[in-house]
């Protein structure tokens, strides 16, 4: 009868608890400040001061995020995990917003879009993203992805004259919520099989007996949830006609930001869990994702149509990463497949950022044929963007030839010598379509009246920040690497010894009555 | 020469014009001032790395100047740069040709000078960093980084067909180099270093376990790269395109120096990583050199267009220096080295002779030609001597290289030097016949009566060239007391296989 108020009293959160969701408090806060102050201030001047705040929002949400890094540990009952792996995501996401947002300013001006709403739904979608980094709890997992998700289903459909956005929206938001509902699905089989849907019970009950139909039937289904999110084949048809109609700046968030978001998910399913029968899943999608993306992008003459491609591309590279079995291997991939996540969000961004400047009022310039002679006209835009498509290509000297680097060299220390060389061939054919964008600013004259808007600051300093972190990771990859195999180490030993933690200690609430 | 400095020096040739092309970056659109510093950084380099010859101690076969710092500790990738006499001589022949190709475009590029002045300078640090890093990492690095400086030089300042060249130029080197990567990586994962010399060792001490059933794979990821970078016959289609379509300077710069990165990289990674495969694989690989030989002389003989014809020449020439490397003698090694400097110094003359024609008459068709010995008498004296140079004439620097190559093959099996010998009698055919068509007879075509000879600039281009040629042609031995020794370390693996052989 004493364990009972001891357990409520423990099941009250304390103040640890609220420091550990801390970006996620702050980026609501900010968040319903926008919303708030939208009907308030006037119409015409809205848009820089809501985006503003927005922005100081991130900002304030960056640095509570490195507070709330200085107090790792388990928070709100075993729901919530704080360490270098979901500190790492948390960061990645709201600085990936934080570049969003300074590149949306100039764009919603010249779309004339008014709309305060547009910067508390990226705010919100960074709450669901970074609660789905950090939680080790598959509902509250479900939680921060329907949050997310239903944050970009609205974003993508901002352009509300255009039949294009709207069709991306719904599309976009039918199939999602299609596929969510298989992640909830395989949420409740594993439940059914284990008793549990807190990731370390999971993980332990799995090592302790072995697996049953049941758990392969789960884990399938969330593989294919998370598979949609992340643009893996054979779930990623949706991606080039939402991507398309979707707001350029919007299509760099949600080609980045949910993609890491879904990424931290899916490394804690395989690697925490330790997924059984993963191998060859994994394996076939990485192949055939990198495969058909590519195949794809070589015949788009939409650069966003294009880059939809090459990113369900890159999202192959990434799965190469994800099949690893051993231990040892397992750290060198899960460290290999958060490097790439970094780097593909900064180039990605980067690239979005260029994209959605050029394509002016109604998105009219977005065909290769349209970036013809941009070399001549705009130097500095066509130069940024080419260093951004050049580590897309994976080029020395840019983050992204490091990504793709670590990535095929922790397959061949697994041995993955098939997949590493489809990889290759994969991304030597990627460098065609790349290079078709820099063939047309450089080495075409421009044969259409193409307007030149000067750059504005916002859109300057995203360019900027992002371009030094592309470049930073391809030069000094030391730190970002360093970061990322101390968290997979975490990662990893929770899959062993974590569990056995969690069953240790003093709250039972998470181990289910059986 | 103080030792403190002595690490730093191969760093500093190497990024000097990397500093130039930043210096660039920043100065406002003045055309001849940035021709000017372009220069000034180009000669300024040229005179910094004659540095490594003077203090190169030539008896010594290992590696000198040697730095080696960690950049990146995980992966374990060093800043690991040195030189011994086989890469010494390649970069000075990158220094070297460099202010050339500056001087040689000082007019025909008048459009976007400052990117192409800044393109060149990245191009030549990337072309050094090739050759003098010993880290497989930093090499694949720099091995890519000159893709796109030449890829840009020809797509933009190119001719006509640029852009097919160009991506044809792109496409082809990026798809046999991702081969190399998968090789390289590879052997990280085995040895856990990118060191070139460390991972020989491990080689050669079987010290790598599953390396028996992957050497061959390995050894033809290197070697595809390096092939069609060469190119070796079959894989040689995108060079006559790259070429006719290149600006004089990406010319130069293409058939004199990136053709030898593949070459070098054969020399230095497939025999010093891979001595048994090399041995292996010889007798194929001889069989391509030799038809490239041939086969590229031949096309050679029947191009109208006189670059393509210099294209196909190089062709013919880059077999002879592959012939030579996997005849693993000493005579055929050194022989292949020397062919790759003179190469470098006679085909660059070449490619910036006919550029001059096509700074007068924007062709290069041999037919719109005839009689231009009468009109410019000093020009067709220079390319004469380039020519001869090229043909392979005693006492010039083509004639040293060729015997040498030729003696090897014929101490590796006579029959490859028979047919080797044959690309002597073909190249002095198509070259002479080609000068004969354009210099001698009548003047036919009018328009060609205006042409003035050459410039103040062009002769400061050419000449140079020529005075190589001679020098390398009667003092071959400058070169060869610092290749020799470096060639016989190459050598020594093979040694010792052949004595194991025997003794099995």
């Amino acid at each position: 009868m004493t364990m009972l108020p001891a357990m409520l009293l423990q099941a009250i959160p304390q103040t640890a608890d609220y420091v550990r969701i801390l970006p996620e408090l702050v980026l609501s806060i900010f968040g319903i400040i926008v919303m708030m102050l939208d009907p308030l201030v006037d119409e015409e001047k809205s848009q820089k001061t809501l985006g503003g705040i927005a922005f100081v929002g991130t900002m304030v949400a960056l640095f509570s995020t490195w507070y709330t890094s200085k107090s790792p540990g388990m928070a709100f009952s075993n729901t919530i995990r704080i360490d270098s792996f979901s500190i790492f995501f948390i960061f990645l996401v709201i600085a990936i917003a934080a570049v969003v947002i300074l590149s949306s300013f100039e764009y919603m001006a010249v779309q004339r879009i008014r709309a305060g709403e547009y910067y508390a739904l990226i705010l919100f979608g960074v709450v669901g993203m970074s609660v789905m980094s950090s939680a080790t709890e598959l509902v509250l997992i479900f939680i921060g992805l329907e949050i997310s998700s239903i944050s970009t289903y609205i974003l993508a459909g901002f352009r509300r004259n255009e039949a294009a956005s709207s069709e991306s929206s719904l599309k976009y938001f039918l199939l999602g919520s299609f596929a969510t509902a298989f992640f909830l699905y395989g949420v409740a089989l594993m439940f059914g099989a284990t008793g549990s849907t807190n990731i370390d019970v999971i993980s332990q009950k799995l090592q302790s007996s072995p697996a049953e139909v049941l758990v392969y039937v789960a884990m399938a289904l969330m593989f294919v949830g998370l598979g949609f999110k992340v643009a893996a084949a054979p779930f990623h048809v949706w991606t080039p006609d939402v991507y398309e109609g979707a707001p350029a700046p919007v299509v760099g968030f949600m080609s980045t930001a949910p993609k890491a978001a879904a990424f931290a998910v899916l490394l804690r399913v395989v690697f925490a869990i330790n997924a059984p029968g993963r191998f060859w899943f994994l394996w076939f999608a990485a192949a055939l994702s990198m495969t058909l993306g590519n195949v794809g992008a070589l015949v788009q003459s939409n650069v966003k149509r294009l880059l939809a491609y090459s990113s369900i591309a890159h999202a192959g590279y990434l799965l190469v990463a994800f099949a690893m079995t051993t231990p040892e291997n397992s750290i060198t991939g899960i460290s290999a497949a958060m490097f790439y996540t970094a780097a593909y969000a900064a180039m990605n961004v980067g690239a979005f950022t260029v994209v959605s400047h050029f394509a002016n009022a109604g998105e009219r310039y977005v065909t290769l044929e349209d970036y013809e002679g941009l070399g001549r006209s705009s130097p500095l835009l066509a130069a940024s963007l080419t260093i951004f498509l050049l580590s897309l290509i994976g080029i020395p000297m840019t983050g992204g030839f490091f990504a793709k680097f670590y990535v095929f060299s922790a397959a061949l220390r697994a041995n993955l010598i098939w997949l590493t060389l489809i990889g290759v061939s994969n991304s030597a054919i990627g460098a065609y379509y790349y290079l078709r964008i820099i063939v047309a600013m450089y080495m075409r004259e421009s044969r259409k009246e193409v307007p030149v808007t000067p750059v504005s600051f916002g859109v300057g300093l995203a360019l900027a920040l992002s371009l030094i972190a592309t470049l930073y990771l391809g030069l000094l990859p030391n730190r970002v690497l360093q970061i990322a195999q101390h968290s997979a180490q975490d990662l990893v030993s929770q899959s062993s010894t974590g569990a056995a933690e969690v069953a240790r200690a003093p709250l039972g609430a998470a181990v289910p009555p059986r | 020469m103080n030792d403190a400095f002595s690490p730093y020096i191969v760093s500093l040739v190497t990024f000097a014009p990397l500093a130039g092309a930043l210096l660039l970056t920043i100065l406002p659109r003045r055309d001849r001032d940035i021709r000017v510093i372009a220069l000034l950084v180009s000669l300024i380099t040229f005179a910094v790395s004659l540095h490594l010859p003077v203090h190169f101690h030539r008896a010594l076969p290992g590696f000198q100047f040697e730095i080696d710092k960690q950049w990146i500790s995980s992966p374990n990738i060093h800043y690991h740069m040195a030189i011994d006499g086989i890469s010494m001589w390649l970069v000075v022949l990158t220094t070297f040709l460099t202010p050339l190709c500056v001087l040689i475009s000082w007019k025909s590029v008048h459009d976007r000078v400052k990117e192409f002045f800044i393109l060149l300078l990245i191009l030549e640090t990337a072309l050094i960093g090739v050759f003098t890093s010993l880290d497989l990492f930093l090499f694949y690095f720099f091995w890519e980084a000159t893709l796109i400086p030449m890829a840009l030089l020809i797509g933009v300042f190119g001719h006509e067909r640029r852009v097919y060249a160009a991506v044809k130029f792109f496409m082809y080197t990026m798809i046999a180099s991702v081969f190399m990567l998968a090789a390289i990586l590879w052997l990280y994962a085995q040895t856990g270093s990118f060191d070139f010399v460390f991972i020989r060792d491990q080689i050669a001490s079987g010290a790598i376990k599953n390396f028996p059933a992957a050497a061959q794979w390995l050894f033809l990821g290197f070697f595809l790269a390096f092939a069609v970078k060469v190119p070796l016959f079959p894989f040689h289609t995108w060079l006559p395109d790259a070429h006719v379509e290149a600006p004089t300077a990406g010319s130069v710069l293409l058939a004199g120096v990136l053709l030898k990165m593949g070459t070098y990289g054969m020399l230095r990674f497939n025999l010093g990583l891979f001595p048994e495969q090399s041995r292996h694989n010889a007798p194929w690989i001889m069989t391509l050199a030799l038809i490239g030989i041939i086969y590229g002389a031949l096309v050679a003989m029947v191009q109208p267009n006189m670059k393509k014809l210099i294209a196909y020449s190089s062709v013919s020439h880059l077999g002879f220096v592959v012939l030579g490397i996997f005849s693993f003698t000493q005579s055929g090694l050194n022989g292949a080295m020397f062919v790759m400097l003179a190469h470098g110094v006679s085909t660059g003359g070449l490619f910036m002779l006919a550029g001059i024609l096509h700074e007068r008459r924007h062709t290069y068709e041999i037919s719109e030609f005839g009689g231009l010995a009468s009109i410019m008498p000093v020009y067709s004296t220079s390319y004469l001597f380039i020519v001869l140079a090229s043909v392979g004439l005693p006492l010039l620097n083509g004639f040293i290289g060729e015997f040498l190559v030729l003696n090897g093959a014929f101490q590796a099996k006579p029959i490859y030097g028979i047919l080797g010998a044959t690309g002597v009698i073909w190249s002095a055919c198509y070259l002479l016949w080609m000068f004969q068509r354009v210099f001698y007879g009548k003047v036919t075509n009018p328009l060609n009566n205006s042409m003035a000879d050459m410039l103040g600039f062009e002769k400061a281009a050419v000449w140079p060239c020529a005075v190589a040629a001679l020098v390398m042609g009667v003092a071959p031995i400058l070169w060869l007391a610092a290749i020799d020794p470096a060639v016989q370390n190459s050598l020594m693996p093979f040694a010792q296989t052949i004595s194991k052989a025997v003794m099995q």
